[in-house]
């Protein structure tokens, strides 16, 4: 994935709903425009930031697993 | 009735017309839903470590989603808002509630240890022990703290609000509580919070 996010949030080991919350206060500081890249290793995060980016109306540009790690890459509206 | 809409409504036939209200209806609606800020409200009505959770994971999950957020405490719930939050479980009468250790190897962390009510009720310190076995549980699973998410209530201007009732009941002084609260107030002002809110919990 040629995604290049400009912000860069590490919410490994965290648990619903931390996850949702550090995104929501990361996307906070950015620009529209701008993609935040998020990693995770809750199991919920994956249909929960769908849900988030779907209701805030952030694009959820991509997002991939791998060994128990998710990744997110989110594009503020 | 001006010239224009007398010609439109002339030239129209029911079916058009028909077909043009529906378009309209449907973009009219569209437009409104979009321009809807969802609202949540809580009655957060318990002040026990476990039930501390659910009122303040939902309210801050939903102000994150940007949604108009108030939580009402009234009676136990009242001591969710205190400054010193010094909450306790007990697995008293609470057959639901796993009682694993949260250290040791992992066949001793598998053990769901069923202790009997009469123990539980028996033991001095049982609640204690139980109390500081969940707070490691807690921190081993990543889950935030109720001071972390009350933090990130606050932070997302959660309108918490207090039941003036209990305080007196309970006879508490209002220097317990945290500044943050930001009304202490009766039934008559939190129903029609609740009625104009879309989503309405009580907890």
């Amino acid at each position: 994935m040629n995604t290049v996010a400009t912000q860069f949030l590490d919410a490994r080991g965290l648990n619903c709903p931390l996850p949702i919350l550090r995104t929501k206060k990361a996307l906070n500081e950015m620009a529209a425009g701008e993609t935040l890249s998020i990693l995770s290793t809750d199991p919920g995060s994956v249909k929960d930031m769908q849900a988030f980016c779907k209701q805030t109306r952030n694009e959820l540009v991509a997002s991939n697993a791998n060994a128990g790690e998710f990744e997110f890459f989110i594009r503020k509206a | 009735m001006g010239a224009s809409e007398e010609i439109m409504t002339k030239s129209l036939d029911k079916s058009q017309f028909d077909q043009w209200f529906d378009q309209r209806f449907e973009s009219k609606m569209t437009e409104r839903e979009d321009a809807h800020v969802a609202s949540l409200a809580i009655i957060a009505t318990k002040g026990t470590l476990d039930w501390a959770y659910p009122p303040f994971i939902l309210a801050s999950t939903a102000s994150a989603l940007g949604w108009d957020v108030s939580v009402f405490f009234t009676f136990y719930g009242l001591e969710l808002l205190k400054k010193n939050l010094t909450l306790e479980v007990s697995p008293l009468g609470n057959p639901g509630m796993p009682m694993k250790m949260p250290f040791g190897p992992k066949w001793l962390k598998d053990i769901n240890w069923k202790v009997p009510n009469l123990v539980m009720a028996g033991v001095p310190g049982f609640e204690k022990v139980a109390t500081g076995l969940m707070h490691q549980t807690v921190k081993n699973n990543g889950v935030a703290t109720i001071e972390e998410l009350r933090s990130a209530c606050i932070e997302a201007d959660v309108k918490l609000v207090a039941c003036q009732m209990t305080v007196e009941l309970f006879g508490y002084s209002p220097d317990d509580f945290i500044p943050e609260i930001k009304d202490w107030i009766g039934a008559a002002s939190f129903l029609p919070v609740a009625q104009k809110s879309d989503v309405c919990l009580f907890i």
